[in-house]
């Protein structure tokens, strides 16, 4: 089932549906063609510099940085600094959870770690380029502005939820 | 103006690499072109298809679906969907910027990215490996309603 479903496969049959779209509606099979042109050129316009901003963050700011950026003690300053970082750090967001659960182990609290995760998953700062050019400025500042408060709400009701039930126990 | 930015950013950053370390800039574009080559063709197939979404689905079809019309039904069906899938913002933003582009509301959309970014149903029970079931179902329960509220107020603001 995975392996039918591979990019490749479905290129093959976007191409087979293109080509007997072209037989029953020529003008139509065209267009197919020109929209998805014009998307492929506003990709490729921002791709490769996307690409690079990438790999020069995955180099020079790798998951231990992250870690090391902490320091051993875990004051404001140093969780401070890991949610920094973790925006450039890339990664998806379960790669961010066992430096989260490193972060506990140092004796970050829990409502900075959940800090640390949900902005983790949600803040990355060359995806924000990505955003802005295909949602435009208005969606994606707005969603960042409303995000951040949210991840401070969301940490605060999750500590108080876990700390009342008492729930919270390491795993 | 945006690209430009972009390119501009990418090459001063890529410059200052290079004058700091020539071997680690060399391997950050490794790493890109690596990246690159296994998102090519998902991204590809992506583009392709956004290309029959905009030629067939017209923005009336769109806009009954995840539109202004479907009110609470559009914006619940856009969570779920980027709840429980797991997708590249590579493959995720143009095609959810082609959507807003045909009819799709903001609030949908907005749920959906919102969603797809803060909460996993695929990745729960790697995450309450780590953290424990408690801290999995709230962090990602909180995180589904709050995405909800920042939808409606991207709707209410945006339009």
């Amino acid at each position: 089932m995975k392996k039918f479903f591979s990019a490749r496969n479905i290129l093959i049959l976007l191409a087979l549906t293109n080509i007997l779209v072209y037989f029953f509606a020529p003008a139509k099979a065209l267009l197919i063609l020109s929209n998805a042109r014009t998307y492929l050129l506003e990709m490729l316009s921002v791709m490769p510099p996307i690409l690079v901003l990438i790999g020069l963050f995955q180099v020079w700011v790798p998951r231990q940085t992250v870690e090391r950026a902490m320091g051993s003690k875990s004051g404001l300053k140093g969780i401070m600094m890991a949610i920094l970082v973790g925006t450039a750090a890339m990664g998806p967001l379960y790669a961010a959870f066992p430096l989260g659960v490193s972060l506990l182990e140092k004796g970050a609290s829990l409502f900075n770690v959940a800090v640390f995760l949900c902005v983790w998953a949600s803040v990355k700062i060359p995806m924000i380029f990505f955003e802005i050019k295909f949602l435009g400025p208005d969606f994606a500042g707005l969603r960042l502005a409303l995000t951040l408060p949210s991840i401070i709400l969301i940490s605060f009701l999750l500590k108080t939820i876990l700390k009342r039930r008492s729930f919270y126990e390491k795993t | 103006m945006l690209v430009a930015i972009i390119w501009g950013l990418a090459i001063i950053l890529l410059l200052f690499s290079l004058f700091q370390n020539r071997a680690k800039t060399w391997r950050a574009l490794i790493f890109a072109w690596k990246f690159f080559r296994s998102m090519a063709l998902p991204v590809l197939a992506t583009i392709w298809a956004i290309g029959f979404l905009l030629s067939f689905l017209t923005p009336s079809i769109i806009s009954r679906a995840i539109g202004q019309e479907s009110g609470w039904w559009g914006v619940t069906l856009a969570a779920l969907f980027g709840s429980v899938v797991l997708i590249q913002a590579f493959i995720a933003f143009p095609l959810a910027g082609s959507l807003l582009r045909q009819g799709a509301s903001v609030r949908a959309i907005a749920a959906f990215v919102t969603t797809l970014v803060m909460v996993g149903v695929i990745t729960a029970p790697l995450e309450a490996k780590f953290f424990g079931r408690q801290f999995t179902f709230w962090r990602n329960f909180l995180s589904f309603i709050l995405a909800i509220l920042i939808a409606l107020i991207m709707g209410s603001i945006l339009r």
